[in-house]
């Protein structure tokens, strides 16, 4: 292991509520935090100007694997993720098979430690195949080796009430969370686009707010009732955001997440009927993304939560309706954040408060031991340090996702990654991955 | 004019005059013994069409043939799609085959802007999905022309399915340009979001808005609404909103009625409404849509100046 001295930079970290300049000394761990310390035997890694956080942790993220190894890998997006300054992901369960037992959450698991880029934390699914039938073995799974605290029929949401309350209540027993995707099946049967004026006049069919919101507010009125643990996966409208509010002001144990797109992009972006910008929940009008910026900015939502999804590229080139809804995150999760929320002039946060919803705020959603914090003696050191100032473009050419559907090509950016550290080891140094 | 047409509201008024204007020009090609000019020899045009619509095409195809293009007729089926080829790749045959444009009719909404980021071509939209049919719309236009001096003020009601309907949205967006003054009448489940922002008058009430109008558009309602809900039976949906003779009879003297086809009649209009040779100009459309396809394939695919 070498020790490594990450000298001169503006630590931000959230969990001990630390912001400011200072060394960092590692080996493997966390050894020392400080003013000028001794680089006595250590490599000396120059963070003038730069900022050193913990490493991300992304709460929503499809890596495809197993099953459509074709869009994505574990080992792809495993780069990606450590390109984006993450250090923990959460795959989803909907691969081929379904991610609803012990034995696929531990191969996904393994899978992730032997290609050691970031530490992956399955998601499992919460019923049998995601078909929202009878309850997958979620004790099985939170007794593997994958210790799956977080569950979820992600994109298939559970429709009837009935089971989600089961689930909630029988996951009290080992402390997990259920997320759930909000959408109502009936009024989004073929939907394509958010409803409204852009969608009447693109004649593609609608999926309105208040198929989201409907069933955010049953899902608290659940979690209420049950005093389950609830996430609430890619909060994308106003009045979710608003649900969400008054239920953690009645002490609802609930957290939220919001997805980059969706407090980034609008659904004016459909007007060029590329399928890069289909995706579920669907971009939203510029009102509600200023509601999920506030939700951000005042806690409300917790954590910022790319719901990464590759796309093989055949599956994309078609026509709109054609196309499987989904776009890549990992890359651009934290220039989009800085670029959009924390750069000039829209300041909804301010850095730390950004890095707190990209670090802690997920951290505190599920258990990623190790991650999101605080970057004090003895913890492991799980990195990022990026560039605050440096501005750079994206190309989905050079991405290291296998796939090319980032909704943000072109797109000029805000901050850098710089290094990301793994238990003390770079995946990514100078902005290249090391392996 | 754009390099495609793909939606009505790329077109500026001047361009709906220019188009309207030549259509009449080369209307007087139709009414000759020999039906044909040689405008657009050695030009190749692909009617590229992914669902049925046979009297769409064969307007098209005439159009074509009557400017001496060559024309080829690619339908889905039966074709390579059906075995699987992508929209792309059959974009890429068409290219590599060299065609000048593709007029395209597809069931999703937005492929022709997809075919036209493929292709060199000039793309024509000939209907895509729920969302737009511009040829349809200036033919309409076109036949409104010939009974009326012009748009400015002139009261057009647009009845039926508005929500699914790309003939709805293209005469919305053409006849606004023109400054015509449009109304929507259909039941408010067949509207779509925001309706409001259109630019046109809405009513649920037909009966109120019939006598101020000069041009009222029946559009075709389809069984499948009414199964998926849309409105509780067809026997309804014509007592509401279908045109039959007591209507007719509500109409000012001088006011036409226009259906773009398929009819179903008894439904959202009678039989002898739609044969009402005083008041209907549906066989008026459907000759005037040859004329108005062969002024937009002359004007897009660059041909000389028409001699007058």
């Amino acid at each position: 292991m070498t020790r490594l001295l990450l000298r001169g930079g503006r630590l931000i970290d959230p969990a001990s509520r630390h912001d400011g300049v200072a060394d960092v000394l590692v080996d493997g761990r966390v050894v020392e935090v400080g003013a000028g310390l001794d680089a006595t035997g250590a490599e000396v890694v120059d963070c003038d100007g730069l900022v050193v956080c913990p490493g991300l942790v992304d709460l929503h993220v499809h890596l495809r694997e197993p099953g459509r190894e074709d869009a994505e890998t574990i080992e792809t997006g495993s780069r990606a993720a450590a390109l984006g300054g993450y250090t923990a992901v959460c795959p989803m369960p909907n691969t081929d098979p379904v991610a609803d037992n012990a034995g696929v959450v531990e191969m996904v698991a393994a899978r992730g430690r032997e290609v050691g880029l970031v530490d992956v934390f399955p998601v499992g699914a919460v019923t049998v195949g995601q078909r929202g039938g009878e309850l997958a073995e979620l004790g099985a799974m939170a007794r593997s080796a994958a210790r799956v605290d977080c569950f979820s029929d992600d994109g298939l949401p559970i429709r009837e009430a009935r089971l989600l309350r089961l689930a909630l209540e029988y996951t009290r027993a080992f402390d997990a969370v259920i997320a759930d995707h909000a959408q109502d099946a009936s009024l989004t049967d073929g939907a394509q686009m958010h409803e409204g004026e852009v969608s009447a006049m693109l004649g593609l069919a609608g999926w309105p707010a208040a198929a989201e919101e409907m069933v955010v507010a049953r899902d608290l009125l659940l979690a209420e009732l049950t005093g389950g643990r609830l996430h609430l996966c890619h909060v994308s409208t106003g009045g979710a955001v608003e649900l969400i509010r008054a239920a953690r002001a009645r002490g609802v144990r609930v957290t939220a997440e919001a997805a980059p797109h969706h407090f980034a992009l609008t659904d004016e972006a459909a007007r060029s009927y590329d399928p890069v910008f289909k995706v579920n929940p669907p971009l939203r009008e510029k009102a509600d993304v200023e509601a999920v910026r506030l939700g951000l900015a005042d806690g409300t939502i917790d954590a910022i939560a790319t719901d990464h999804a590759p796309h093989a590229r055949e599956d994309k080139e078609v026509e709109w309706s054609t196309a499987p809804p989904g776009m890549l995150g990992l890359e651009t999760a934290l220039a989009v954040t800085l670029t959009e929320l924390v750069g000039d002039p829209s300041g909804y946060l301010d850095l730390a408060t950004a890095v707190e919803r990209l670090t802690a705020g997920p951290a505190r959603c599920r258990r990623v031991p190790g991650h999101g914090g605080p970057v004090a003696p003895g913890a492991p050191a799980n990195l990022a340090v990026f560039d605050p100032a440096a501005t750079w473009t994206v190309d989905r050419a050079r991405l290291a996702s296998r796939a090319r559907n980032t909704p943000f090509h072109g797109r000029q950016l805000l901050g850098r990654v710089v290094h990301t550290l793994l238990r003390g080891v770079f995946t990514v140094r100078d902005g290249q991955a090391t392996r | 004019m754009n390099k495609h047409l793909l939606s009505a509201a790329d077109l500026t008024a001047g361009d709906i005059t220019r188009v309207l204007d030549t259509a009449a020009h080369l209307a007087k090609v139709t009414d000759r013994a020999i039906k044909k000019v040689p405008t657009l020899r050695g030009r190749t045009v692909c009617n590229l069409f992914f669902e049925d619509s046979t009297r769409t095409r064969i307007s098209f195809e005439l159009a074509a043939k009557r400017l001496s293009a060559d024309v080829i007729n690619f339908s889905a089926k039966g074709s390579s799609v059906s075995k699987g080829e992508s929209l792309k790749d059959t974009a890429i045959t068409l290219e590599a085959m060299g065609v000048d444009a593709i007029v395209i009719r597809h069931g999703a909404s937005g492929a022709p802007w997809r075919l036209a980021e493929w292709v060199e071509a000039v793309v024509v939209n000939a209907g895509d999905g729920t969302h737009e049919h511009p040829t349809q719309a200036l033919l309409d236009l076109y036949t409104m022309r010939q009974r009326f001096p012009g748009f400015d003020g002139l009261k057009v009601a647009i009845v039926g399915d508005v929500l699914h309907s790309r003939v709805a949205r293209s005469n919305v967006l053409a006849l606004t340009t023109m400054g015509a003054e449009v109304t929507l009448v259909a039941p408010p489940t067949l509207l779509p979001a925001r309706v409001e922002t259109w630019g046109a008058a809405v009513s649920y009430d037909l009966d109120a808005v019939l006598p101020k109008q000069d041009v009222v558009m029946m559009l075709r309602v389809q069984l499948e609404r009414q199964r998926a809900g849309f409105f509780p039976s067809l026997r309804e949906y014509a007592r509401l909103y279908g045109l039959d003779a007591r209507r007719l009879d509500a109409m000012a003297d001088h006011a036409i009625v226009m259906h773009p086809g398929p009819m179903n009649r008894g439904v959202e209009i009678a039989a002898e409404v739609a044969d009402s040779i005083e008041r209907s100009v549906i066989a008026d459309q459907v000759a005037n849509g040859i004329s108005v396809r062969m002024a937009l394939l002359y004007l897009l695919l660059g041909g000389p100046e028409v001699a007058a």
